[in-house]
Order: structure tokens, then C-alpha cells, then sequence
């Protein structure tokens, strides 16, 4: 007769180890994917360039110098100098400041309001959700999406903050979209219905049960936004309704190069590559992350 | 075909108006009196009063819209505050200009996309490939208006190739009117190139692996006649609904193309018109840019359903 000796082994020991194999397979999956690698690593850059702008600056990013007028680049100014003297260098690394902090509340604008219209909407479906909450997201969508922030910029006034509601309202109707969809899918399955069946309300349904489970496509779209959210911004403070004189922006820099292109041209040549590579980054990143996640869709 | 038309078409009526009442808000948008932010805080109040009247602001909001979507039936879009021209002459003279980029814009990319995209999904994982990958990133990555600083660089600063800025129309000398319209297509046209070619190759590269095509290679069909015949037929329906997409993207880049490149066009007036604070001739501008994205999207949907009968059978859900 075998003995079997059976030992009392509780949930959370059989599952730490499980988890752990799948954390590692997770991050060996993150290192083989170049895309992602890439793209973190840009991305990473360019937080520590913004987040650490006043340590990592050599000068102050207005510091203006008539002594050094559009100098090229040298030892002392590693960028070269604008028409003020100005360090451009130092006005890159802030202009990275600048850039994050609009597209990231941009696209958290876009998401708050995303999930919630698109997680109502999908939930309730009918009438509400197809001939009026679509149709409004239809007729936002009609618009250009710079010229929809062209226009409210312009009811708006210029400045950082209004920037950054232009472009986020901008970005509602494709969270809308992809919350609404995933919504769609996740209402029939099992799970929400065993909630609905408990007598789960609807608020801890949309945010507790289905919102975890829908995460994955809207952080890959959120990613990609903030790509957008970048160009948008330089866009906008190209064409001089983002941000103001003299705070750094790339698209304001590329504004005053553009004036100076035949004997200065490397005013327009770093802020440009500079915005360049901070879109190549959040691209690959929010490519590798879709890889990542959502192989089958890739 | 006849149900989805309707019914594709009973979807934009609700869109053509609230596309109206957005237009219509913007002037009630502004913070404060209207009138006193157009005009500037020095105005007097006889000339607040005046134009007042004019936008006809003193009337209930529900007349001030019926009577503005009155006149916009008529074709009548107001005058322009900044010169007191006609806003829709105004449009009517930049448009052509405009119209023109971008179906420059469009036939460039389409003629770079589709045989690359071909080539990068016949020849998956290769070194074609993995080179039109990369290009399609930088492409991705690159802002046109950049490119478009840089272009004029390289080609009008360096080289003297391209003429900086002004605009010859196209009746006036197609070679003149070409030289001008090169370096601003290039600009757009790249990106717009990006986004297709990365959209043929990842539907051809579907419709490959698909059973129909394996089973006409297995009958011995020889294998450009199974890509042009079979397969880039089911593959391209995906890439004619990405092309109707990227008209909306399209017109808004051009409004900073044209301010590159000073081209009398449409973006540019709207760019101005925000400038000068003149916002009927913004109303009228933001106008014409929603129903030309509405109707090339409802010609691309009318387009890909007459194509693909599978979606004039599943496209119900909005």
C-alpha cells in the first residue's frame, strides 16, 4: 500500500510561485521584444530630460545673452544659441518638460472621459448609445483633430492649460470607441453576468468587474495618444496657440528657427529630431506594448 | 444594398446637426460678452451694440441657430469680421488651393504605399521588410511640419531646387503651379505614405495565409496572378477604409503645411481668422473641414460596402 502524505498547502503558496514564473516569463518577453525596448528607453530619456530639466540644463532655458547671438553648436553650447542667446540646448531639455506635461494631461483627459462615456455607453447600448452618444462622437470626429484644437484654442485663448484641454477633447471619441467596444464583449460574458446575477450594481459592474479587464487595449491606445498629444502640442505652439513666449517649446523653437533657416539652421535641426524622437519613442513603445498584449490583433 | 445605404445615410443626418450646433456654439463659447472679446476692451459701447446686432447676438438663442442655419442652407456663411468679404467667397477661393495639396498628398502616398506595402508582405521577415519597416517608423515619427522646415533647408536654401514660398494655381502654369506644390505633398505625403504602407502590408499579409489562397497555390496558380487577383482585392478593402480615415488627419496637417510653405490655402485662412479673432469666417471655416470629412467618410463607407457585400450585412452597431 502507498502511503500518501498529504500536506495542508494553502492558496497563496500554489499561487506566489505561479506568479512569479509568470512575472518573469512577462519581463522575458518585454526584453525580447525591440519595439518595446526601444521605446521605453526613449520614453525613459525623455522623463528623466523633463522631470530633471533644472539640474541636467547648463544655463536657464531664457538666460538671454547678446554677447552669444545665434552661435553654432560648440562646446559651451552644446545645441547652438537662438536669436536671444539662449541656450538651446537648455531649452530642449525644458521644451521636454513642456511636451510630457501637455500630452500627458491631454491624454488624461481624453481617458477620463473616455471611460466614462464609453463604459456607460457600452453598458447601456439601444438608442442612447447608437443615435446619440456615437452620432456625438461621430460629429467630434468630423472635425480635423488639429483643427478642432485650432478652433477651441482659439474660444479659449493660448497657454499651457488651455492647450491641453484642446487637445484632450480631441482624444474622447477614440477612448470612447475602443471602451465601448471592449465593453460590448466583456457584458455577455460569464463573469458579469454571475455579478449581475449576485445583484451587483451597475457602477461596481462598469468600474470593479469589466474596467480591469478592458485595461490592456486602452493602454496601448493611451500610448500612442501621448505620440499624438507630442505633435499636437508643437502644432499648436508652431502656429503660436500653445504655449507662450518665453517658456520652451519644440514647435515654438521650430517657429522662431523657421525665420533663421538659411544661416542658423541648427535652431530648427535639434528641437525638430529632439520631437522626432520623442514620437519614434512613444510609437515603438505603444507598438511593443500591443505586441505584448494583444499578439493575435499584431 | 439599398437597406444599408438608407441607412448609412439616416446616420449622418444626426451628425450633420450636431456638427451645426457645435459650429453654431462656438461664438457662445467665448468667455464673456462676444462682442467685447472680438472687438477688444477698447472698444466703445456703440460699437460693441453694432455688432451685436450684426452677429445678431440680441435675438433668443433658438432664432440666433435657426436663423444661422438658415443663411448656411442658402450658402450663406456671413461675412468676415476681419474684411467684411463674404466668409463663403473667401473658402470658395482658398479651397481649390487646399484641395489640390491634398490630392497631391494622396496620389504620393498612394503610389509609394501600395507597391511597397506589397513587396513588404510578399516578402515577410526579409530584409525588404525589416527596411520598409524602419522607413515606415521614421515616417511615423517624423512631424511633417518639421520636414517640411527641413525640405525647404535641403532644397530652397541649399540647392535652390524649389522656390520657398508663393503659389502659381495649376490654370495659371502647371509648371510653375507643380514646382510650388512639390516640397509641401513631400511634407505631408510622406506620413500619409507611412500609415498606408503599414496598413497594405498588414491586411495582404492576412489575406495570404488565408485558406483561398493557399488552395489556389495548391491548384498551381502562379503567384502574382493569386496577389493581384485574389488577394489584393480582399486585402485593399481595409486599406480604402484607412485612406477615407486619413482625409480628417489629412486636412488638419495641411493647415500647418500651408503656413510653411505660405500657401494661400485653406488652413491658412482658418490660421489667420484665429489670429485676427475673426470667428465667423472661424464658424465658416470649421464648417466646410466637418462636412468634407463627413462626406468622404460616408463615400469611403458607401464605397467599401458596395465593394465588400460581408459589410453591408454586419455593419449594424454604430
Amino acid at each position: 500500500m502507498v502511503n500518501i502524505t498529504t500536506e495542508s498547502v494553502t492558496p497563496a503558496e500554489t499561487t506566489a510561485p505561479l506568479k512569479k514564473v509568470r512575472k518573469n516569463r512577462t519581463l522575458g518577453r518585454m526584453v525580447r521584444n525591440p519595439s518595446f525596448m526601444i521605446g521605453a528607453l526613449i520614453v525613459l530619456l525623455m522623463v528623466v530630460a523633463g522631470v530633471f530639466a533644472p539640474v541636467l540644463a547648463p544655463y536657464p532655458p531664457n538666460q538671454i545673452n547678446f554677447m552669444a547671438l545665434l552661435q553654432p553648436p560648440s562646446s559651451a553650447h552644446w545645441f547652438g544659441t537662438d536669436e536671444l542667446g539662449r541656450d538651446l540646448f537648455s531649452r530642449v531639455l525644458y521644451g521636454a518638460q513642456t511636451s510630457l506635461e501637455v500630452s500627458a494631461a491631454s491624454v488624461g483627459i481624453g481617458l477620463f472621459f473616455g471611460i466614462l462615456i464609453g463604459l456607460l455607453t457600452g453598458y447601456i447600448g439601444g438608442a442612447f448609445d447608437e443615435w446619440f452618444v456615437m452620432r456625438v462622437m461621430d460629429s467630434i470626429q468630423s472635425f480635423p483633430f488639429l483643427i478642432l484644437a485650432l478652433v477651441i484654442g482659439a474660444v479659449l485663448g493660448s497657454g499651457l492649460g488651455n492647450a491641453m484641454i484642446a487637445i484632450g477633447f480631441g482624444f474622447i471619441p477614440g477612448f470612447v470607441r475602443i471602451v465601448r467596444a471592449q465593453v460590448f464583449v466583456q457584458r455577455r460574458s460569464e463573469y458579469v453576468q454571475s455579478a449581475v446575477t449576485i445583484g451587483a450594481g451597475t457602477t461596481r459592474i462598469l468600474f470593479v468587474h469589466i474596467l480591469p479587464n478592458i485595461l490592456t487595449p486602452i493602454i496601448v491606445q493611451a500610448t500612442l495618444g501621448l505620440a499624438s498629444g507630442v505633435v499636437a502640442e508643437a502644432g499648436l505652439s508652431y502656429l503660436g496657440l500653445g504655449v507662450q513666449p518665453p517658456a520652451a517649446s519644440w514647435g515654438s523653437m521650430l517657429h522662431t528657427a523657421q525665420g533663421y533657416i538659411t544661416t542658423s539652421p541648427w535652431l530648427a535641426i535639434f528641437p525638430g529630431l529632439t520631437l522626432a524622437i520623442a514620437v519614434l519613442g512613444f510609437n515603438y513603445l505603444g507598438d511593443g506594448l500591443a505586441d505584448l498584449w494583444q499578439p493575435k490583433k499584431n | 444594398m439599398g437597406s444599408f445605404l438608407a441607412r448609412r445615410i439616416l446616420l449622418t443626418l444626426p451628425v450633420l446637426f450636431l456638427v451645426s450646433v457645435m459650429v453654431f456654439s462656438l461664438i457662445h463659447l467665448i468667455p464673456g460678452d462676444p462682442a467685447r472679446v472680438i472687438l477688444g476692451q477698447d472698444a466703445t459701447p456703440g460699437a460693441i451694440a453694432a455688432l451685436r446686432e450684426q452677429l445678431g447676438l440680441n435675438k433668443p438663442l433658438i432664432v440666433q441657430y435657426l436663423d444661422w442655419v438658415g443663411n448656411v442652407l442658402h450658402g450663406n456663411l456671413g461675412l468676415s469680421l476681419s474684411n467684411q468679404i463674404a466668409v463663403a467667397t473667401l473658402i470658395e477661393q482658398r479651397l481649390p488651393v487646399t484641395i489640390e495639396l491634398a490630392i497631391g498628398t494622396f496620389l504620393f502616398a498612394v503610389i509609394i504605399a501600395l507597391p511597397l506595402g506589397i513587396l513588404s508582405a510578399i516578402k515577410r521577415g526579409k530584409f525588404a521588410d525589416l527596411v520598409a519597416a524602419f522607413a515606415t517608423s521614421l515616417g511615423l515619427s517624423i512631424p511633417p511640419f518639421w520636414l517640411g522646415i527641413m525640405l525647404l533647408f535641403a532644397f530652397t536654401v541649399r540647392l535652390h531646387l524649389f522656390p520657398s514660398s508663393g503659389y502659381v494655381p495649376l490654370t495659371q502654369n502647371v509648371g510653375q503651379n507643380l514646382q510650388s506644390m512639390f516640397l509641401p505633398v513631400l511634407a505631408t505625403g510622406i506620413r500619409e505614405a507611412a500609415v498606408l504602407l503599414r496598413m497594405t502590408r498588414a491586411s495582404l499579409a492576412e489575406v495570404l495565409d488565408a485558406d483561398f489562397v493557399r488552395t489556389a497555390r495548391a491548384k498551381g496558380i502562379r503567384g502574382y496572378r493569386i496577389i493581384l487577383r485574389h488577394a489584393l482585392k480582399n486585402a485593399l478593402v481595409p486599406v480604402i477604409t484607412q485612406s477615407g480615415l486619413q482625409i480628417a488627419g489629412l486636412l488638419g496637417g495641411l493647415v500647418i503645411t500651408e503656413t510653411i510653405f505660405s500657401l494661400p490655402g485653406f488652413g491658412s485662412l482658418l490660421v489667420n481668422a484665429i489670429f485676427s479673432r475673426d470667428y465667423t469666417t472661424i464658424q465658416g471655416s470649421a464648417l466646410v473641414a466637418a462636412l468634407l470629412v463627413i462626406l468622404v467618410n460616408l463615400a469611403t463607407d458607401l464605397c467599401y460596402g458596395f465593394i465588400d457585400p460581408r459589410i453591408r450585412m454586419t455593419r449594424g452597431e454604430g
